[in-house]
């Protein structure tokens, strides 16, 4: 029922994941922990635009834009000493990437649920994830409005 | 026990200085026969970032607890993995970790649960290892497994219970090693934490309140026996030889205390309340003071 409107990129990284034991799991978050793209300059200078998601173990911010064409653009940062939400922002900004407000909109509150994890990082830490979900939705939600 | 201790005049004087090992002591000792370096932290990915060499990784949650009930493993379990990491009943075991050891603290305990002997902290864990440019490696090693016996967890001496903290109240000194805000209740988790799903905030009465962080000095590393006992003796006056109770959000911070009161400073009955805030301020009935006095019963 949510598997329709659940987007491309996202559905992807969800089959890479559970096509892992869970051991290779953690190696995979590793990979996307060491890609989370920094970020871009405008932000870099600026850590008073972005919002600290509280609910994460460790200093994350955020920030979100949506252009012209009602086009999500996710930014997040993390510390090195903080892989696992660095994989955490890593899988939502590449997964939400080029989505449109609704589509970003439209993705379940439980994805970081499904995608094998939980079991891998245990599921206290699993929240981190769903509240950095559930904060870039709400700042989709407002800036769309504006 | 197996491996020397570290004989650093900086540890001299606390009551049991073959609990802690300096970074100097463990680079020289990496590789020795005996020792099995184990890492537990927080974030359950830092390891695979890199690591002391030769260290194995053990997570608190995915490893030390029961997955069903909220308990740790059993003696059949805890064997099971100390011995797939190469640890036998005989090893000396030291435990580090970011965070200023709170989770290697928190194994430190465990183990101490399951009557491990040689087991000691990294003064300092990885931040001070870092801040000394010692490296890392990201090598995983593969240990061959070792039988360690199964022995039962002996919950009565290091470890209390609900009911046990209500019967201390007014008998036991309470530390709570919380936050201020966590303190008073405000809040019912540590600032930037998660929420925890504990329903009520503030503190059980009689508890004072210590800050774990205050037991550590700038550099990460624990603070010297006189700072310590200006802390814990003098301001919130422990008593040689008195049992006290340590309790925090979910226990890994009071284990940090827990460590600094019995190895440190030599307490010989202190126990880590390890359903913490987590249970009491979720239980039914149970007294609850807010604000910044311990309050009484």
């Amino acid at each position: 029922m949510t598997e329709q409107q659940l987007p491309t990129a996202l559905a992807e990284i969800r089959d890479d994941f559970l096509a892992l034991d869970v051991r290779e799991r953690l190696q995979l978050l590793l990979e996307f922990s060491n890609a989370l793209p920094d970020l871009p300059e405008r932000y870099r200078d600026h850590p008073d635009l972005l919002e600290r998601v509280e609910e994460c173990q460790s200093p994350v911010f955020i920030f979100v834009e949506v252009d012209a064409a009602r086009i999500v653009h996710v930014f997040v940062t993390a510390p090195k000493e903080a892989p696992t939400t660095r994989g955490f922002a890593s899988i939502l900004a590449e997964g939400l990437k080029d989505l449109t407000v609704e589509q970003v909109l439209a993705v379940p509150a439980d994805y970081p649920l499904t995608i094998g994890l939980t079991e891998a990082v245990s599921p206290l830490r699993i929240r981190g994830m769903m509240a950095l979900l559930g904060r870039i939705q709400r700042q989709v939600t407002e800036k769309s409005a504006a | 026990m197996t491996v020397e201790r570290d004989p650093s005049p900086a540890f001299a004087a606390f009551a049991h200085p073959e609990r802690l090992v300096s970074t100097e002591w463990l680079a020289e000792h990496l590789g020795e026969p005996g020792l099995v370096v184990v890492e537990s932290d927080e974030d359950v990915l830092l390891y695979e970032t890199g690591h002391i060499e030769g260290a194995v990784k053990i997570d608190w949650h995915t490893d030390l607890n029961d997955p069903v009930t909220r308990d740790y493993v059993d003696g059949a379990g805890f064997a099971r993995l100390v011995g797939s990491k190469g640890i036998s009943r005989d090893s000396t075991v030291v435990i580090y970790g970011d965070k200023n050891n709170w989770w290697a603290a928190y194994a430190l305990w465990v183990f101490t649960l399951f009557g491990h002997e040689d087991v000691r902290l990294l003064d300092g864990g990885r931040a001070k290892w870092e801040a000394e440019g010692r490296p890392y490696t990201t090598e995983v090693p593969s240990p061959a497994a070792v039988d360690y016996p199964v022995v039962e967890r002996d919950d009565s001496t290091e470890r209390a219970y609900k009911e046990d903290v209500l019967a201390a109240i007014g008998n036991v000194p309470l530390v709570d090693v919380r936050s201020p805000e966590e303190y008073v209740g405000d809040r019912t988790t540590a600032p930037a934490y998660p929420e925890e799903s504990a329903l009520r905030a503030g503190h059980i009465p009689t508890a004072r309140n210590v800050p774990w962080a205050r037991a550590v000095a700038e550099d990460g590393s624990f603070k010297g026996r006189d700072e310590l006992d200006a802390i814990y003796r003098d301001e919130i006056g422990l008593k040689e030889g008195e049992d006290v109770i340590a309790y925090c959000r979910i226990g890994e911070r009071s284990s940090h205390t827990w460590f600094v009161l019995t190895h440190l400073l030599g307490f010989p009955n202190v126990k880590n309340y390890d359903g913490s805030w987590t249970e009491w301020g979720s239980a039914v009935r149970v007294p609850i003071v807010k604000g910044a006095e311990p309050g009484s019963l």
